[in-house]
């Protein structure tokens, strides 16, 4: 999974995308996810750091995992 | 003549009204592009449009004939102002008007006044009309599209198009029918507005997209400008809109001017399919009302066009701030009877 290159997040999770000039908001997990997977870590990585941070299992995380990079697909905001 | 001298320019399309023309907009990056060194005259066929009541945008304001007067009572009143306010360049905003414009281009450069319009030929290929046949000619993605001149023929549209089809007027206006009935509605409603032929166009789903270019008329596109229709008016019109970063729109564009070699501003109506694919859907002749976006974004575009109207060269832009917002409003201007009184009856002010 790979995120669009010129897609803007600011700090509060609003996100942008420059090339349909569509705006999102991402709630604070989803905002901290775009984050690290912009920062380069993987999306294994980030799971990782969820299932330590938060209280959720795995079956859990998975399921709404690929629930998030659905929305991101139909919002085009994978490259 | 050096940028740095004061200059007059005339600018028309002072309406500023729901279906906005472009004239107060094109004056506003004007006065952002020449601070300070610039008087704006500006050119009315009305006397209610609202720019003519608006005195931090114009300095002056005349009444001109509507087109339909012809092109030698337009010269005899350009004359007219000329001789009282010497202009240096003159920026028409409106379709109607450009062919008259056009037509008296070298006639206003003998007498001093600077003109950056696109050539009589290349005002006619973009025309609706010839849309489909100029996107064949120059290798652009443009919807399948039919002219007719009587209701019958919406048959054969419809069959080769399917529903739904869209019937577009010559001038303006367009109805997305479903149905013959709806098509058949369309068709008698439009061409009784602005006469024959109708336009029966293949319909596109897709992104609205327009995009703000100025040609050198040498091929090079000296400003482009993307912009998404964030919100959008009972008559199509975009209320709000911003700027995008798409190199494929850019790269449109390009194809375009380089195509056509067009010369001045106009816009590019585009309809990306889901597909990807940006279709040109229409092609305006000139700025369209939402231009001064260009100069928040970093292209100040009606200046770039009076600075070359003057004969500078002006070399292609290349950056601009993406996702830069225009949003429109309306203000009501409170003026007396006098400013009123006196454009209705003097046709100046």
């Amino acid at each position: 999974m790979q995120l669009r290159k010129n897609m803007a997040i600011s700090e509060n999770g609003f996100l942008f995308n420059p090339s349909t000039g569509d705006s999102y908001s991402a709630n604070p997990v989803a905002a901290e996810i775009l984050n690290r997977l912009r920062a380069g870590d993987s999306p294994d990585v980030v799971k990782q750091s969820i299932l330590e941070k938060y209280d959720v299992n795995a079956g859990e995380l998975e399921k709404d995992w690929d629930d998030f990079v659905a929305q991101l697909r139909a919002a085009q905001l994978l490259a | 003549m050096p940028a740095e001298q004061p200059i007059t320019i005339a600018v028309t399309g002072l309406n500023a009204i729901d279906s906005p023309g472009p004239g107060v907009a094109v004056i506003r990056a004007l006065r952002d592009g020449f601070p300070n060194q610039i008087r704006i005259i500006g050119l009315s066929y009305e006397t209610l449009e609202p720019g003519i009541y608006m005195t931090d945008i114009v300095d002056k304001v005349y009444q001109i004939p509507y087109p339909s007067a012809g092109k030698d009572a337009l010269f005899a009143r350009i004359q007219y102002i000329h001789e009282r306010e010497k202009l240096n360049v003159l920026i028409p905003n409106f379709d109607a008007e450009l062919y008259n414009f056009i037509k008296l281009g070298p006639s206003l450069q003998a007498i001093g006044i600077h003109t950056f319009l696109p050539s009589q030929e290349q005002f006619d290929a973009r025309d609706k009309v010839h849309l489909a046949a100029f996107g064949r000619q120059h290798g652009l993605a443009v919807p399948g599209d039919r002219v007719i001149y009587q209701e019958h023929e919406l048959y054969a549209c419809a069959e080769l198009f399917g529903y739904p089809l869209v019937v577009k007027g010559k001038f303006y206006d367009a109805v997305v029918a479903h149905t013959m009935e709806q098509a058949q509605k369309g068709f008698h409603k439009l061409s009784a507005k602005w006469g024959f032929p109708i336009i029966v166009q293949q319909f596109i789903a897709g992104t609205e997209i327009n995009i703000a270019v100025l040609g050198d008329g040498k091929g090079q596109a000296i400003s482009i400008i993307p912009m998404r229709k964030l919100y959008i008016t009972d008559k199509g019109k975009a209320w709000a809109g911003i700027t995008l970063e798409d190199p494929s729109l850019l790269e449109l564009a390009r194809q375009f001017v380089a195509a056509t070699q067009w010369r001045g501003g106009c816009e590019l109506e585009i309809m990306r399919a889901a597909d990807g694919t940006p279709y040109i859907m229409e092609v305006n002749p000139r700025f369209p009302a939402w231009i001064y976006l260009t100069a928040g974004a970093g292209q100040n575009q009606p200046a770039a066009l009076a600075r070359m109207a003057l004969g500078e060269t002006i070399a292609p832009y290349t950056d601009y701030e993406v996702g830069k917002i225009f949003i429109r409003y309306a203000w009501d201007l409170i003026t007396d009877v006098q400013a009123f009184q006196t454009i209705s009856g003097l046709g100046e002010r």
